[in-house]
């Protein structure tokens, strides 16, 4: 019960979260220089052809009733349509869509499953060589920009032992290079916490309450200790997830992958509007219910939360 | 004469919470005055109260004549400053990254004392607590626990206060650093002709340092009297209680009755608020919250059976 | 040496585990002999127990009293094997539990007798409970483990043993979170890990210091209903003369790394030896002394870096004489029973 009510006082402040941005995005829009009305009828059009094309985007109402309309729009999901293409935008944004949340999803995973354990065994084993190799790896993971070491691997993996393609999507195998590019840079991020995070909870009172009850070692350290230590780092964790899906952008052009990335790239070199509004509003929305599911999950697995 | 009544009431967000209700109790200059009482009592509310730091919702805090109420800015501080405030950890009562000399001079500086007099009386008062003057330099983490809360008396002192709230002042210190602490503060009371409000939950110490004592209970003061009064015919249930609960160098606990952990509820609005745990109450306990009654010779309970009752 | 598992869940006021019969000699469960601990610091090594001495019987509550730095702390650590070996190091003595030398143990021997016949009890509950896993599982692991019980038999224990410390036994407060609970009931649970596998020792350091008066009585009352309950010996560790008085049968007083006297309740406190003890005594406050100065020590416990030479108490006494800063005075026993390291006993008490 507990439970229920904050989840929906956490639903409540995702709402508004989202009903934020887009304001935010609405008027940021109309603030930067440069006319759509413009870009879509060109450089050499006659005042009366720019007139209509505003017309015809809606730009010639007043400003509230655009922003009420807009709010509508995002209600509805409805961005309007691409300037370039004439595609509606959300069409565009749905079939890019699950790439990049699926290589944002292999990337986290992949740094997970390289984090976590080192992080854990680091912090148990400290200053053994377990560890050195932990903080020599989590060093340069957070040095090496992730473009490079995408570059790198395409070279090594892709050019040099073709192991893996080179470019172009279908398949899981596609993914699997770019995910570890991404998913080494932010696995540093994940293992300098995760170890901080359990070298305190083992240096805590209920740790020496374990080990005089005569609990085995590994009952102590990976039974109680772990479940705490872990708790920062789901919520860490989800939020690298979101950042996985804009760290893609740059991923996705350097591996060529036709993800969102690439399409926000392009609309945005094109000054393609309304792709960009809905662009940014579609990954803050997305970005805002990964933290809400990280909020629930985390007072899911910390009972103290949910008194609050 | 310093005297404080009224009701503070501190509102959370859905009910209104009285962590004092209706205290009255007026402190003589130059005496202790004790103030006992356990954890959610309402003793450091009404501290703090006292000082203004959180102002009463309702009532009067009047000092030497003058009720505070009213005042505002200069006014008010100007009387703060005659009371001062001793916590109970000192840690957090010193700045960590402060020398002490410097935390002393603060608040001479504010009060515009230029710096050859602030210096003499800096050096004055750490003599008095029993710090040499040299160490002033030093920062707070370089003196041990005993050391620190001295020097947060003597910041108290820098002041030259009439009136010291002492809340909990030695309950983090050793045993024998205890009684330095405690000769020290009987000392400056009778050299300084300060006046006390002791607050504690250790009746023994309350006992040995008070002239007069309020034993408090939820937010209400059960049982006022001299300490004669309370020590050999305590009445209130609580105080009896209390007493039984308080361990001495003579007593000895036995492994009788079962007790049970029972959770006081939250205090029932009509009522006695010791009802629920008292053994001698009946159904007009129950009826409404029972006033102060002069028993004899200025000896205040608030029990409907007031009459002392011999210790079973 | 092997100790026995498997507990029925029937009452124990009959258990012949804990009679004297059955331990060591003269009916200690708990003797502590010539206890050495120093810990290597930067700064130098830091002494800080120098030859302790304890023993506790069967059904006996010994109580150690000392101020902070006096290391009392560090022989409940000791004894129970959690000090961390690195920066401590033991360099001599025995800890006899039940005639066996817990320190000539291999540390999986040692761990299994961690909970299962010595146990602890800590000061403050909410930071010693592990606020991630349920109330019920932070028993019932412990009877899974040393006991060897089935989850389903384990979780009726636990709902025994909750009953028996005061708690609702019922299996929804198994599910519940130690936060859930109040500063009292968070010391019961405590208890009720501390004896769930019928400890032979119980140490309880500082178990009511951070608690209300009134609670500290029942959780005292508590504490003695257990040890008649199971026979236990108890070592209750304290800075608190008063509680000391009212719980033990026994007390020793500790100051800087050793025991300084050491004897029945009644004579310590009536007719104390050693002048640390007795100045102890004079300093604490009540109402029989108003009006009067408390008698003070002057200075402070010695850091256990600086410990002075001879008597480590002796910058700081009345009596002391120059054999005090010479000899450490040996532990004499001055009758029965009563002990106290002391140059200066019988030598005249200058009045206050």
């Amino acid at each position: 019960m507990k439970l229920l009510i904050f989840a929906s006082r956490r639903l409540g402040r995702l709402i508004l979260t989202i009903f934020l941005i887009s304001t935010i995005v609405f008027f940021v829009i109309r603030i930067i220089p440069g006319d759509p009305a413009l870009v879509v009828a060109g450089m050499d059009a006659t005042p009366e052809a720019i007139a209509a094309i505003r017309a015809e985007l809606g730009m010639d109402q007043p400003i509230a009733a655009q922003y009420v309309q807009w709010l509508w729009n995002v209600v509805r999901f409805d961005f309007g349509q691409s300037l370039i293409s004439g595609q509606r935008v959300i069409t565009l944004v749905f079939q890019r869509f699950p790439l990049t949340l699926s290589l944002a999803i292999l990337g986290i995973l992949i740094s997970i499953v390289i984090a976590i354990p080192l992080g854990v065994i680091s912090a148990v084993k400290r200053w053994s060589a377990w560890d050195y190799t932990g903080m020599a790896f989590s060093q340069l993971g957070m040095a090496i920009p992730s473009f490079w070491l995408g570059i790198m691997l395409l070279l090594i993996f892709a050019v040099k032992i073709p192991i893996f393609p080179l470019f172009g999507s279908g398949s899981i195998v596609h993914l699997i290079l770019p995910a570890v590019s991404l998913g080494i840079a932010r696995a540093a991020i994940i293992l300098r916490l995760t170890r901080a995070s359990m070298i305190e909870e083992l240096s805590k009172e209920y740790v020496i309450t374990a080990r005089a009850k005569g609990l085995t070692e590994r009952m102590v350290k990976y039974k109680h200790a772990l479940k705490n230590a872990l708790l920062p780092v789901v919520t860490i964790t989800g939020i690298q997830l979101g950042y996985m899906l804009g760290g893609a952008i740059i991923t996705e052009q350097v591996f060529s992958l036709p993800g969102l990335g690439r399409l926000f790239l392009t609309g945005i070199y094109q000054r393609d509007f309304p792709l960009i509004q809905g662009g940014v509003v579609f990954v803050a929305i997305i970005f805002s219910l990964i933290n809400f599911i990280v909020d629930i999950l985390y007072s899911v697995l910390n009972p103290r939360i949910r008194i609050e | 004469m310093k005297e404080f009544y009224g009701r503070g009431l501190l509102a959370r967000k859905r009910a209104a919470f009285r962590a004092v209700d209706r205290i009255s109790f007026d402190i003589e200059k130059n005496t202790v005055f004790g103030l006992v009482g356990e954890s959610g009592c309402g003793k450091t509310t009404v501290s703090r109260a006292l000082l203004h730091l959180d102002p009463p919702t309702s009532g009067e805090v009047r000092f030497a004549g003058t009720s505070l109420e009213n005042l505002k800015g200069k006014a008010l501080r100007t009387y703060r400053r005659r009371m001062q405030i001793v916590f109970q950890d000192p840690n957090s009562a010193l700045n960590p990254k402060m020398r002490i000399g410097a935390s002393l001079e603060e608040g001479l500086i504010n009060l515009g004392v230029p710096k050859p007099e602030r210096v003499r009386r800096v050096e004055e008062i750490l003599e008095t607590v029993g710090i040499s003057p040299s160490h002033q330099n030093r920062y707070p983490h370089e003196f041990s626990g005993g050391q620190k809360q001295r020097i947060v008396i003597a910041r108290a002192l820098t002041m030259q206060p009439e009136f010291l709230v002492l809340d909990e002042p030695v309950s983090n210190l050793d045993v024998s650093i205890q009684a330095q602490i405690i000769n020290l503060l009987m000392d400056l009371k009778n050299k300084l002709a300060l006046t006390y409000l002791f607050i504690s939950h250790d009746l023994n110490l309350v006992a040995y340092l008070s002239d007069r004592i309020a034993v408090m209970y939820r937010g209400r003061i059960v049982e006022l009297g001299t300490t004669e009064q309370i020590m050999d015919r305590p009445v209130h249930p609580y105080t009896l209680k209390l007493f039984s609960a308080s361990p001495t160098l003579h007593g000895t606990i036995t492994a009788d009755e079962k007790v049970q952990e029972n959770e006081p509820a939250e205090a029932v609005s009509a009522g006695c608020v010791f009802a629920a745990q008292c053994d001698r109450r009946d159904s007009s306990c129950l009826e409404q919250q029972p006033e102060l009654v002069d028993i004899g010779e200025g000896h205040l309970v608030a029990c409907i059976h007031g009459k002392h009752i011999p210790p079973a | 040496m092997k100790f026995e598992p498997g507990m029925n869940g029937e009452a124990r006021n009959n258990s012949n585990k804990n009679t004297n019969a059955d331990a060591g000699n003269n009916g200690e469960l708990l003797a502590v002999q010539d206890l050495d601990v120093s810990f290597e610091l930067q700064r130098g090594a830091a002494r800080a127990l120098r030859g302790i001495d304890l023993s506790v019987r069967s059904g006996e509550i010994h109580g150690l009293v000392g101020e902070s730095g006096s290391g009392k702390t560090v022989t409940s650590t000791c004894i129970m094997g959690l000090l961390p070996t690195p920066p401590a190091r033991i360099n001599g003595g025995r800890i006899l539990c039940r005639g066996t030398d817990l320190l000539a143990l291999p540390e999986a021997e040692r761990r299994k007798t961690r909970g299962r016949e010595i146990a602890m009890v800590f000061q403050e509950p909410a930071k010693y409970l592990n606020p991630s896993l349920k109330i019920g599982e932070q028993i019932t692991e412990m009877l899974c483990l040393h006991l060897g019980m089935e989850r389903s038999e384990a979780i009726e224990r636990a709902v025994e043993l909750f009953e028996l410390v005061g708690l609702p036994g019922s299996k929804r407060f198994l599910s519940g979170y130690p936060h859930e609970l109040s500063g009292g009931m968070k010391q019961r649970m405590m208890i009720a890990m501390a004896i769930c596998c019928d400890p032979s020792i119980l140490i309880a350091d500082e178990p009511t210091t951070a608690l209300d008066v009134t609670l500290q009585l029942q959780i005292l009352k508590l504490i003695l209903q257990l040890r008649d309950r199971f026979s236990m010996g108890v070592l209750f560790i304290s800075h608190d003369l008063a509680v000391v008085h009212e719980i033990s049968d026994r007390v020793s007083v500790i100051y800087a790394g050793k025991i300084v006297e050491s004897a029945v309740r009644e004579r310590l406190f009536n007719e104390p030896l050693h002048p640390y003890t007795r100045l102890l005594l004079l300093s604490i406050p009540d109402a029989g002394k108003r009006g009067r100065r408390l008698e003070v020590i002057p200075g402070r416990v010695p850091d256990a870096e600086h410990i002075p030479e001879g008597c480590a108490f002796h910058p700081r006494c009345p009596l002391a004489e120059k054999i005090c800063s010479r000899e450490i005075p040996p532990t004499v026993e001055h009758s029965e029973g009563h002990t106290a390291a002391c140059h200066m006993i019988g030598k005249k008490w200058i009045d206050s």
